[in-house]
């Protein structure tokens, strides 16, 4: 069920109420409300051009939004919190020239560190993310990962509070995919907001405590992914010996064939009365299992099949 | 405030040190200096030819018999000392009114009279504005010298009378001088207005721009670059004026002294230059970083950038007619129009002496600087970092 976000609560480092966004003739965001809560994980999901971009552009105060309102880590202006939160845009950006050292030093600057001290630290972060040795070394000469990494790297110099992270994941391979999972539950751990949107629907079930699913511009979920799951019963997987018999009409009209299997959603009742009825039936059962539903189809079952289809897929820039 | 002036240093010394310590700021330092070598060198015949029509002269009053003497003297001096190098001397014959005959020739513009020299040889008397030019005096008085004895070495004390500074020939050189100024701010700042529109596409084509716009106000990073490249551009300015002043004392008898002053003098019309460029670089940069807000390719940069460099030329244009009119309907317009202000009243400093109206136009052009940068702000905010798709044209959407 949608969160509304109707007043500025502590406990919530962002909130958003109805944010609508409109370029020219096109509504990029339409209505979107949520609330990120502190200390949280929050995924924001949706296929490409479904305006999740925009909507962390206008939470964080790139762009104002056509109406609606904001309030990020207790603030109504959120360029007033912008010292306390770290971003990551999709289209990372690197001044090719710079020093590795002192393009995390600057991102740094940005946020209200004193230079020496951006830089002293900058260089503890490369250190520990085994880059020491190209601290001193043109941007341009690193490659693409080690780039993506010194940009995330200058996201978190400052310690922020709130860490906004636009589709983290693309262009990564899996060893760097790993690491900075990790790297978002450590920051977690330690107190920080860690926002991100994605079109991958495994790292925000690896990594999310809440989500909020976005498609054509609508939040059409927000809330746990336990909760975005139980919008779902189970999933019956049965194989039996018996072709037809009584124990067919415990079978949901809805049950489907998937080889050998029948697939269908476990009826209101549960799996004692299904597990009756089809031995008092003559089922004869080979196989049966119960599977709780994933995210995917949870996703599937909120935005739609075609939704569900464009995550898959490449899309425009939002 | 502070966190507005802290951000824009940020990216001002960012800017500042990328530009300053690139390979191309080398470039930038030496271009202007090679089309005014090649001028040198192709122009030096048409400016000779320049040189001798338009050479302030002395106007003598004199019977001719006098006059013969002193071209004789002239002629004979200019065998051991260049022609060029000489003063110029035209003859008048003497009328009733003296005093009036001396006001209408140091009004007169063409040929443009610095001096007035009368009396016989032995009681020469020069009315002028000769004050700071001892050349022009001692050259007269070895004129006389050489006239009266046919020997160089009697020379004779002439006593100098200064004279309104607005002879002909003071405003034909601050006219000159103003000439001068504002094409200097017009092409340092159409080259400094394109290097700014430059960075700010490199900036959006790198992707930085948006961890810049999430991180700081965009009027501090509007502010940060333009000081970023007004500092680089002092550096340059530095190294241009050094060598130029260099080149003046290297190549021109009396060095970089015997330059005519402008109207409020040479230090305040420094000080003064240094300020218009500023703000004309201020005004003219903004402009050109909200149209480069607007652009998202190289290419739109192209299109938009050509209307643009032809509205700096209509500036230039409007700026320029003030010259020797810095009072007429035109004049007052240009420096009243924000983005001509800066280059008109570089020029009434050449022309005018009064200080005044130049504190009025730099608080005035700081004003207007500081609309267009809220206003190239704000546009940037609503277009640049648009998602979906790009707003058409009105008028294509109405054929659509």
């Amino acid at each position: 069920m949608l969160r509304q976000a109707q007043h500025i609560s502590q406990d919530n480092a962002v909130e958003a109420v109805d944010l609508v966004k409109d370029f020219g003739e096109t509504r990029a965001v339409d209505g979107v409300s949520l609330a990120v809560p502190t200390g949280s994980i929050y995924g924001l999901l949706g296929p490409n051009g479904a305006g999740k971009t925009t909507v962390l552009r206008m939470l964080l105060g790139i762009i104002d939004p056509s109406s609606g309102s904001r309030c990020v880590l207790g603030r109504e202006r959120p360029l007033d919190a912008a010292p306390e939160i770290g971003y990551l845009p999709e289209e990372r950006g690197l001044y090719p020239a710079m020093h590795a050292r002192d393009a995390i030093a600057f991102m740094g600057a940005l946020r209200g560190l004193p230079l020496r001290e951006a830089r002293r630290r900058a260089e503890t972060l490369l250190d520990e993310h085994s880059l020491g040795e190209w601290a001193k070394k043109p941007i341009r000469t690193l490659s693409k990962g080690m780039a993506q990494t010194v940009q995330l790297l200058g996201t978190i110099i400052h310690k922020p509070r709130l860490i906004v992270l636009d589709e983290p994941f693309s262009g990564l391979d899996a060893i760097n995919q790993a690491r900075l999972e990790e790297l978002i539950r450590s920051e977690a751990r330690a107190g920080a907001t860690v926002i991100f949107s994605t079109h991958v629907i495994a790292h925000a079930e690896r990594l999310c405590e809440r989500i909020a699913i976005v498609a054509k511009g609508k939040v059409v979920f927000d809330g746990s992914v336990a909760e975005a799951r139980g919008r779902l019963r189970p999933i019956v997987r049965l194989r039996t010996r018996a072709e037809d018999g009584p124990w067919r009409s415990a079978i949901p009209a809805g049950a489907r064939r998937e080889g050998s299997d029948l697939v269908f959603e476990l009826p209101e009742g549960g799996p004692e009365p299904l597990l009756k009825a089809l031995i008092d039936g003559g089922a004869g059962i080979e196989a049966l299992s119960i599977e709780r539903p994933g995210l995917h189809d949870a996703f599937v079952a909120i935005a739609g099949e075609a939704a569900a289809a464009a995550m898959a897929r490449p899309g425009p820039v939002e | 405030m502070m966190r507005f002036i802290r951000s824009a240093w940020v990216i001002a010394r960012r800017d500042f040190t990328a530009t300053v310590l690139s390979k191309s700021f080398i470039f930038f330092l030496i271009a202007p200096l090679l089309p005014l070598a090649f001028g040198g060198v192709f122009g030096s015949i048409s400016a000779r030819v320049t040189t001798r029509i338009a050479r302030p002269v002395v106007a003598v009053i004199a019977p001719k018999a006098d006059f013969d003497r002193l071209d004789r003297a002239r002629t004979q001096l200019a065998e051991g000392i260049s022609d060029d190098a000489l003063v110029k001397i035209v003859s008048y014959s003497p009328e009733p009114d003296l005093a009036a005959q001396q006001r209408q020739l140091l009004a007169s513009r063409d040929p443009p009279v610095r001096a007035v020299l009368s009396g016989d040889l032995d009681h020469p008397r020069i009315v002028g504005a000769l004050a700071a030019d001892d050349a022009t005096i001692a050259q007269l008085k070895l004129l006389i010298a050489t006239a009266r004895a046919g020997k160089s070495e009697t020379l004779i004390d002439i006593p100098v009378t200064a004279s309104s500074d607005m002879s002909g020939s003071i405003v034909r050189d601050r006219e000159l001088t103003a000439v001068f100024a504002q094409l200097f701010l017009f092409f340092i700042t159409l080259l400094l207005a394109g290097m700014v529109l430059s960075q700010l596409i490199e900036e959006k084509s790198n992707k930085v721009i948006e961890v810049i716009a999430a991180a700081i106000p965009i009027d501090a990073m509007f502010v940060g670059k333009l000081i970023a490249m007004l500092s680089a551009s002092v550096v340059g300015i530095v190294v241009w004026v050094s060598a130029g002043a260099l080149f003046v004392e290297l190549a021109k008898t009396g060095g970089v002294q015997s330059l005519p002053p402008p109207a409020v003098g040479w230090p305040a019309f420094l000080i003064l230059g240094v300020i218009y460029f500023s703000t004309n670089y201020l005004l003219i940069g903004s402009v050109f970083m909200m149209i480069g807000s607007q652009a998202t390719t190289s290419r739109e940069v192209q299109t938009l950038s050509l209307p643009a460099t032809f509205g700096q030329f209509f500036i230039f244009w409007l700026a320029s007619k003030s010259i020797g009119a810095v009072d007429s309907p035109e004049g007052l317009a240009a420096a009243v129009f924000p983005l001509s202000s800066p280059m008109t009243m570089i020029a009434r400093a050449a022309e005018r002496p009064e200080l005044w109206p130049h504190l009025v136009a730099i608080l005035w052009q700081i004003l207007w600087v500081a609309v267009i940068l809220r206003a190239g702000a704000s546009l940037f905010r609503k277009t640049v970092l648009k998602s979906g798709p790009r707003t058409r044209w009105r008028w294509r959407s109405a054929r659509a």
